[in-house]
């Protein structure tokens, strides 16, 4: 499903670059469940962005689904985003102005479904969350786990094949941090592809495929014997 | 995405920041309404202004002493000889020419027993009357004297008769003109005012008794009014050939009525939107609150931005966004400072209801236009900014 050949990201930092991502060689199948580790700074996000079409690359080449997106354009990348890739951020990203209904419904937005469509879809996606209850709720009224599963839903309501998630329990506690991963869990094994950064050990190891970074370079890649 | 949706979008953040929004979208409704009061109160006075002026007719010539060089009153040659009273009736004779009025104008003191007034006082001739389309309200109006000296006549004006005579007959008084006596032989019909100067206060008194009165060799104008049948320009050229021929050289200038009313309208034309563009200026402020408020929002909603991207946002999207919300602001803007303006010139009528403004919905239309493309001009940097936002650096500005 995913292939990176030798992709290469550097960043400016003041004076000196900054090799986020060193050649990096990568390939996932579609339905895996991935989890990244390695220090803060090694390049965990930018390899997120790259694989989310968020950043592009210096060099190297990316393919996903067999279409070359490394050679796309903005508006190109834009609409490859929308049908096949799902983000959850560690901040959640919500719109406070906006109810957790409407944040939901904002892909649905962007590509011009009906409103009566769109309702129906994010009734079905509240209640299997169990946020029906929240529906009209600004961000700002919920808990954490609970801002955390309506951008969940936000990143799923187009049925993406990738999920891409950076530090999902991050700043939430080990309680609700436990419901948001089985809550990825459980999509992953509806056969989304998830990839997920995450500093926690314990976390990263309830994948069944584990990478290590460093540097910017993958220096491990770890599988279970009976994926 | 639906236009519905970029609205709704669009509502909720001006919703969000209300003051904010607020105090923008009246920096636009400042800028809208002095645009359009002012002008509204320009073209009002240009027809104001063309009104008056044709109220006289519109086949007059006007003659004046001395060569316009570049229109209007130029410098005088020094050949220039003086307009005679004897040129203006020269000019009766000529084909289609209808009434002649030799002007001589001052002022001075008007006696009447021991009441005493000062007014301006026209010399003129029998025609005048009728060329000007004043009316006798009781006796006569001058007569010519057709060779020899006039006799002392005066006609008052309206006003004059009321301050001097009171409720009292004036016919057939005696009254002091400039010192002279002068026999009362007719009263106007009240005139009011024109652009200010009051056609009520004015005595008339035979134009060869003012230039003595006044010590003046010539006429300061000699206005000439011609029948249907003929082209200004046909009649001015006649007027000229007759008094070259008197003169002997060009040594007097001429305007016709349609040449009058052409020039004055372009000009009240270019103060209509010289002052419109006065109040331009303001609209410009207000757009420069659009774009400071748009830039700050941008600014404050990268992370929004961000997002929006990486949910699959296109830059147009975000593009039109951030236009939209900017055309919304102004546009709101554009109708409160419609309204507003609606309400004071609907007040200044009140007061004043004379003046001839009128609102068109035309003009409101525009001014609604305006304000829209205000917005857009004022949100294209700022959209384009928020569109060109690299989508990794905006998510991490939390
Ligand atoms: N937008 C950026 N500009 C400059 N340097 C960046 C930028 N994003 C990331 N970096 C640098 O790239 C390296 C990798 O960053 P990142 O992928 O965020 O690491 P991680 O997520 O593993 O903590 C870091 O050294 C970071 O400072
Ligand atoms: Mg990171």
């Amino acid at each position: 499903m995913i292939r990176l050949q030798q992709l290469c990201k550097c960043y400016q930092l003041g004076d000196e670059p900054v090799q986020a991502l060193d050649h990096v060689d990568l390939e996932i199948g579609a339905g895996e469940y991935l989890s990244v580790m390695g220090p803060s700074g090694s390049g965990k996000s930018t390899l997120l962005n790259m694989l989310g079409l968020l950043d592009t690359p210096d060099s190297g080449r990316y393919w996903l689904d067999d279409i070359e997106v490394s050679a796309l354009g903005e508006e190109a990348r834009a609409a490859e985003r929308s049908r096949r890739i799902g983000f959850v951020f560690q901040a959640y990203h919500l719109i406070e102005r906006l109810s957790a209904r409407e944040n939901i419904e904002l892909p649905l937005v962007l590509t011009g479904n009906a409103p009566d469509e769109r309702r129906a879809r994010v009734d079905e996606l509240l209640q299997r969350l169990g946020l029906d209850r929240h529906a009209d709720h600004l961000p700002n009224q919920l808990s954490g786990g609970q801002r955390q599963r309506v951008a969940i839903a936000r990143a799923v309501i187009r049925k993406p094949a990738l999920l891409l998630a950076d530090e999902p329990t991050g700043n939430l506690d080990s309680h609700s941090g436990q419901g948001v991963i089985e809550l990825l869990e459980e999509l992953n094994g509806e056969g989304i592809t998830l990839v997920m950064v995450t500093h926690d050990p314990a976390m990263g190891k309830r994948a069944r495929r584990r990478l290590w970074m460093q540097d910017g370079k993958l220096i491990k890649d770890e599988q279970d014997a009976h994926a | 995405m639906r236009s519905t949706d970029y609205l709704r979008l669009t509502l909720t953040s001006l919703k969000s920041s209300r003051l904010r929004a607020s105090l923008t979208i009246l920096g636009i409704a400042i800028g809208i309404c002095a645009v359009v009061l002012l002008t509204t109160l320009g073209e009002g006075l240009r027809l104001y202004v063309l009104e008056n002026f044709s109220q006289f007719g519109s086949r007059i010539i006007a003659i004046n002493p001395g060569k316009s060089q570049t229109g209007g009153t130029g410098g005088l040659l020094a050949s220039t000889r003086p307009l005679l009273v004897e040129d203006a009736w020269s000019l009766r004779q000529l084909p289609y020419a209808e009434y002649v009025v030799p002007v001589v104008q001052g002022s001075g003191a008007i006696e009447f027993g021991r009441r005493v007034r000062y007014t301006d006082i026209i010399g003129t001739g029998g025609d005048m009357a009728a060329a000007w389309r004043f009316d006798v309200a009781r006796g006569r109006f001058l007569a010519d004297s057709r060779g020899g000296y006039p006799q002392p006549w005066a006609v008052l004006g309206h006003k004059v008769k009321q301050e001097l005579f009171a409720e009292q007959n004036a016919l057939g008084q005696f009254i002091r003109v400039g010192g002279e006596r002068y026999r009362v032989v007719g009263i106007m019909a009240e005139k009011g005012q024109m652009l200010g100067f009051d056609l009520d206060d004015i005595v008339y008194i035979p134009v060869e008794r003012a230039l003595s009165l006044f010590n003046r060799s010539g006429l300061m104008e000699i206005d000439v009014t011609y029948r249907a049948g003929t082209t200004a320009e046909a009649m001015a050229e006649r007027v000229r050939q007759r008094l070259i021929a008197r003169h002997g050289v060009e040594d007097f200038s001429l305007i016709t009525q349609d040449e009058m009313m052409r020039s004055l309208d372009r000009i009240l034309a270019i103060l209509t939107v010289a002052i419109g563009g006065l109040g331009g200026i303001s609209l410009v402020v207000g757009a420069i609150g659009i774009i400071t408020i748009m830039v700050t929002t941008v600014h404050e909603r990268r992370a929004e931005i961000g997002l929006l991207r990486a949910i699959g946002a296109t830059q147009r999207q975000i593009m039109w966004l951030f236009l939209g919300e900017a055309v919304l602001l102004a546009l709101i803007g554009g109708v409160v400072g419609i309204l507003f303006s609606g309400l004071t010139l609907g007040l200044l009528t009140l007061a004043m209801p004379t003046l001839p403004i009128q609102l068109s919905s035309f003009y409101l239309l525009l001014a609604l236009l305006l304000s829209a493309l205000v917005g857009l001009i004022s949100g294209v940097l700022p959209a384009r900014r928020a569109a060109g936002l690299n989508p990794v650096l905006a998510l991490q500005s939390e």
